[in-house]
C-alpha cells in the first residue's frame, strides 16, 4: 500500500461503504429471493445471480438482497418480493432473468413498481 | 468490485479458536462452494465477540442472525437452510433459558442488548487482520484531525474534559498524566501501552488487542502527540500470542501506509511503535516495574517519585496507558468531550468492560455504562447463578488486588468511588461471581497464593507479609486457626498496605479485608466450631444424609468415590462416618438437597501434620 493521505482514508472509507452497509444496516431496500424446493427447481438460482450482477453494476449500496423459502404460490416460481423503505412490499411471479433485471432498474432504484409483472402488493414486511 | 449479499462474521478470537472455529470455517467454506454460494455470501474471521461461553459464535449480516455453539456437523444443514433457501436455522441459536424458545437476532438476546460498545464498537464487526475495514469504521480519521487540525493541547483538553480516566486499575485522569507528560522538557519521551493483563481471569485486553488492534495503536498516536513522544512500545505478555500477531500485523500494515513511522499523513509528525513481549509477571504490569522489563532488566517497580511523567523508561518521559483507555481515545477526538460524558457519571464517565466469570450463566466479556448497578450485570446480563437453586453469595472485583462484594451491596452502582467505598476495587474488570458453595476464607487463600508468589520480593513487608498471612489462612483451612487470628489479620493487612513499595503489596490485603469485613461470621466458625459451611475445606466438615429428605435414588452411592454411603433403593441412605474423606461428591450429586454440611467429627485439638499419618 503507497503511503496514505487524508484524502485517502476517505476513499478507502467510500469504498467499503457496501460491505458495512450490510452489517450496519439502514439500508434503503431488500430484495427477497424465494428459494424454496420449488423456487430453486423453477431457476431462482439464476435470478439471483441476475439480481448480484444488476447491484454491483449500478455501484447502488443501500440494497440488501436475501433468500428465505417458499412463499406458498410455488406454480408461480421463480419469485421474488421488493420492500422499499416506507413502501408496501411487492410480489413478482413468473421471473426470468431479463423481467429481474428490469424491477431492479425500474422498482428497485426507479421506485416505480412493475405492475404487469407484480402477483400481490402489500403482504407482511420482513423489515 | 466484490460484491456479497450477505457476511457471515465468524468469531477468532482466542476462545472461539479453541472450542472450533478453524474446522467449523473450513468445513463452512467447502459447503458454501458446494451450494454455489461462495461469490455471494463471505466469510469474515473477526476477534472476540464476547460471548466465549457460547462458542464458536457467527454473526450473520445483513440479517443480524446470531448462532453459537457451531459443530462441523451441523454446518452442512445450516448452509442449505439459512443461506441457499433463507430459513434462519433455529437449532444453532441462543435459546431462552426460561422458556426454551430460540431468540434469533443478536440484540434481542439479554447477554447483548444491556451492552453498550463504544470500547469494543468494532468487536465482531470488522476483520482485525483488515486496515481497510477499520478505516470503513472512521478509522484513523481521529489520527488525522488530532495530527493536522489540532495542537497538544486542544488534545490534552478535550480527553481531560471528557474525564475518561484509566482503565489499567487505579483510574487516574488520563488526560492529566498526558498533562504531566507533556509539560516535562526532553530530547526523547515514549508513549506505552500496557498490554500485560496479569489479574487471573481477566481478558479484556486481550480481545481488544485481537479484536481492533488498529484501535489501541491510534489510541497511541494520539496520546504521543500529545505528549510529544515519537517512539512508542506495546508491552504484552508472550501468553497472548494471537494478540501479538494482529498488533504486528496491524503495525506493518501501518507502516507502510503512512499511519506509522516519518510524517504521518503529510502532518510532519513522526511515531515509532513496536512490541515488547513480556514474560507473564503479575509485577510487571506495574508501570515502574514494566519500564524496568523493557529495559532488559529485572521487573521490580521502584518509589515514586519521580513519576514516569519526568523519569520513565530510559529515564525519560513516559506515559503508560491500558489498553482499553487507549481504545477510547479516538471516538473522543472525533465525538467530543460531552459526547463522551452521555454515558457514566460525573466522576466515572463512559463505559467500561468486564470479563465476567465464575457461577453465572453467561460468561463472557461484557462493557456497560459506569453507573449501571452490579446487580444489573449479573442478573439482566449474565443472567444470574448458572446452577438451579443456588443462591448468590458473593462477586470478586479487581482480581488479587480486589475483594469481595456480598449480596447486600449489589444495588450499588458500578463506580471507581462505589466500589472502593465496599473496599474492592473496579480494577481492570475482573468480575467473578460465585454461589452459595463458596468457602471465603478458600477464597481469600486463593488470591493470597497469587500475590505471596508473584511478590517480586524487593520489599520485606509484601515478600515476608504476604507469605505470613497466606501461612495464616492455610491454617485456619486446615482447621488449625487459634482465637486471635483474625484480629492479626487484620493489623498485618494494616502494616503491608501502609509499608508496601508498589500497588501489588499495597493491596494484597483487601481479598482479606473484604472477606473479613462481610463474612466474618465464616472465619469464626473455621477457628472455632472447625466447621467450613459450604464443605470446601475438608478437614473441617462432615457430610450427613438427612432422612426426610432423602429419596433413596441412589445417586450418591452410586457416586461415592470411598464407598462410604450405604441404603436401599427407595429408603433414606446413610454415610459411613469412618470411610468418608470429605469430598463432597454426594453433595453435588444430590438432587433433593438431602446432603448436610456439619462440623467435622475429627479431632479438633490435634495438629493436622500428625493428623495426617493417622487418617491414612
Ligand atoms: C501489581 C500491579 C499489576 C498491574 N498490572 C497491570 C496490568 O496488567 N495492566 C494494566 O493496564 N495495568 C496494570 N497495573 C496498573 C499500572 O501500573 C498502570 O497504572 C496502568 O497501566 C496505567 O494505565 P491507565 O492510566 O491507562 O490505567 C498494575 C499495577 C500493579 C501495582
Ligand atoms: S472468542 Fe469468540 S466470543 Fe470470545
Amino acid at each position: 500500500m503507497a503511503k496514505l493521505t487524508i484524502a485517502d482514508l476517505k476513499k478507502i472509507k467510500e469504498k467499503q461503504h457496501a460491505t458495512f452497509a450490510l452489517r450496519e444496516g439502514g439500508n434503503r431496500a431488500k430484495v427477497t429471493v424465494h428459494m424454496g424446493t420449488c423456487g430453486i427447481a423453477a431457476g431462482a438460482r439464476n435470478i439471483m445471480s441476475a439480481l448480484m450482477e444488476e447491484i454491483e453494476q449500478s455501484k447502488i449500496e443501500d440494497v440488501i438482497t436475501t433468500t428465505s423459502g417458499c412463499a406458498g404460490f410455488c406454480a408461480r416460481e421463480p419469485m421474488v418480493t421488493v420492500e422499499i423503505l416506507n413502501q408496501p412490499p411487492v410480489k413478482y411471479g413468473d421471473l426470468t432473468q431479463d423481467k429481474i433485471r428490469e424491477i431492479f432498474k425500474e422498482h428497485v432504484i426507479g421506485g416505480k413498481p412493475i405492475e404487469k409483472y407484480a402477483l400481490v402488493v402489500g403482504s407482511e414486511t420482513t423489515y | 468490485m466484490e460484491k456479497y449479499r450477505a457476511n457471515l462474521l465468524l468469531c477468532a478470537g482466542t476462545g472461539c479458536v479453541a472450542t472450533g472455529t478453524p474446522r467449523v470455517r473450513e468445513t463452512l467454506k467447502a459447503e458454501l462452494e458446494k451450494q454455489g454460494l461462495a461469490d455471494e455470501i463471505k466469510i469474515v474471521l473477526t476477534g472476540c465477540n464476547g460471548f466465549c461461553a457460547e462458542g464458536p459464535v457467527m454473526l450473520v449480516y445483513p440479517d443480524e442472525i446470531f448462532y453459537q455453539k457451531l459443530t462441523v456437523e451441523e454446518i452442512p444443514k445450516l448452509v442449505e437452510e439459512h443461506f441457499l433457501k433463507g430459513r434462519p436455522y433455529e437449532k444453532l441459536m441462543f435459546k431462552d433459558a426460561e422458556k426454551k424458545t430460540a431468540i434469533p437476532l443478536m440484540n434481542d438476546i439479554p447477554f447483548f442488548k444491556h451492552q453498550i460498545l463504544r470500547v469494543l464498537r468494532n468487536k465482531g464487526m470488522i476483520d482485525p487482520d483488515s486496515l481497510e475495514e477499520y478505516i470503513a469504521r472512521d478509522g484513523y480519521l481521529a489520527t488525522a484531525k488530532a495530527l493536522t487540525e489540532m495542537t497538544t493541547e486542544d488534545i490534552i483538553k478535550v480527553i481531560k474534559d471528557s474525564g475518561l480516566r484509566g482503565r489499567g486499575g487505579a483510574g487516574f485522569p488520563t488526560g492529566l498524566k498526558w498533562k504531566f507528560a507533556s509539560k516535562s522538557v526532553a530530547d526523547q519521551k515514549y508513549m506505552l501501552c500496557n498490554g500485560d493483563e496479569g489479574d487471573p481471569g481477566a481478558f479484556m485486553d486481550r480481545s481488544v488487542m485481537e479484536a481492533d488492534p488498529h484501535s489501541v495503536i491510534e489510541g497511541m498516536i494520539i496520546g504521543a502527540k500529545a505528549i510529544g513522544a515519537s517512539k512508542g512500545v506495546i508491552y504484552v505478555r508472550a501468553e497472548y500470542p494471537l494478540a501479538v500477531k494482529r498488533l504486528q500485523l496491524a503495525i506493518d500494515k501501518c507502516l507502510e501506509a503512512g499511519l506509522l513511522g516519518e510524517n504521518i499523513l503529510d502532518s510532519g509528525f513522526d511515531f515509532n511503535l513496536e512490541i515488547y513481549l513480556g514474560a507473564g509477571a503479575f509485577v510487571c504490569g506495574e508501570e515502574t516495574a514494566l519500564m524496568r522489563s523493557i529495559e532488559g532488566q529485572r521487573g521490580m517497580p521502584r518509589p515514586r517519585p519521580p513519576f514516569p511523567a519526568h523519569k520513565g523508561l530510559w529515564d525519560k518521559p513516559s506515559v503508560l496507558n491500558n489498553v482499553e483507555t487507549l481504545a477510547q481515545i479516538a471516538p473522543i477526538i472525533m465525538e467530543g468531550a460531552e459526547w463522551y460524558r452521555t454515558l457514566g457519571t460525573e466522576k466515572s464517565a463512559g463505559t467500561k468492560v468486564f470479563a465476567l466469570t465464575g457461577d453465572i450463566k453467561n460468561v463472557g466479556l461484557v462493557e456497560v455504562p459506569m453507573g449501571i448497578p452490579l446487580r444489573r450485570i449479573i442478573y439482566d446480563i449474565g443472567g444470574g447463578i448458572n446452577k438451579k437453586n443456588k443462591k448468590f453469595k458473593a462477586v470478586q472485583l479487581g482480581g488479587p488486588s480486589g475483594g469481595c462484594i456480598p449480596e447486600e451491596l449489589l444495588d450499588i452502582p458500578v463506580t471507581y468511588e462505589d466500589i472502593n467505598k465496599t473496599g474492592a476495587i473496579v480494577g481492570s474488570g475482573g468480575m467473578v461471581v460465585m454461589d452459595e458453595d463458596t468457602c471465603m476464607v478458600s477464597t481469600a487463600k486463593f488470591f493470597l497464593e497469587f500475590t505471596a508468589e508473584e511478590s517480586c520480593g524487593k520489599c520485606t513487608p509484601c515478600r515476608v507479609g504476604t507469605r505470613v498471612m497466606l501461612d495464616m489462612l492455610i491454617d485456619i483451612c486446615k482447621g488449625q486457626g487459634k482465637k486471635g487470628d483474625i484480629e492479626t489479620l487484620l493489623d498485618l493487612s494494616k502494616d503491608i498496605i501502609a509499608t508496601s513499595l508498589c500497588g501489588l503489596g499495597q493491596t494484597a490485603p483487601n481479598p482479606i479485608l473484604t472477606t473479613i469485613k462481610y463474612f466474618q461470621n465464616e472465619y469464626e466458625s473455621h477457628i472455632n466450631d472447625h466447621w467450613c459451611k459450604a464443605g470446601i475445606c475438608s478437614n473441617l466438615c462432615s457430610f450427613h444424609i438427612n432422612e426426610e429428605n432423602c429419596k433413596g435414588c441412589g445417586k450418591c452411592l452410586r457416586g461415592c468415590p470411598s464407598n462410604a454411603i450405604v441404603g436401599e433403593k427407595k429408603k433414606p441412605h446413610r454415610v459411613i462416618q469412618e470411610q468418608c474423606v470429605q469430598c463432597r461428591s454426594c453433595y453435588d450429586a444430590c438432587p433433593f438437597g438431602a446432603i448436610e454440611i456439619k462440623p467435622t467429627l475429627k479431632k479438633p485439638a490435634e495438629p493436622v501434620t500428625q493428623d495426617e499419618g493417622v487418617t491414612k
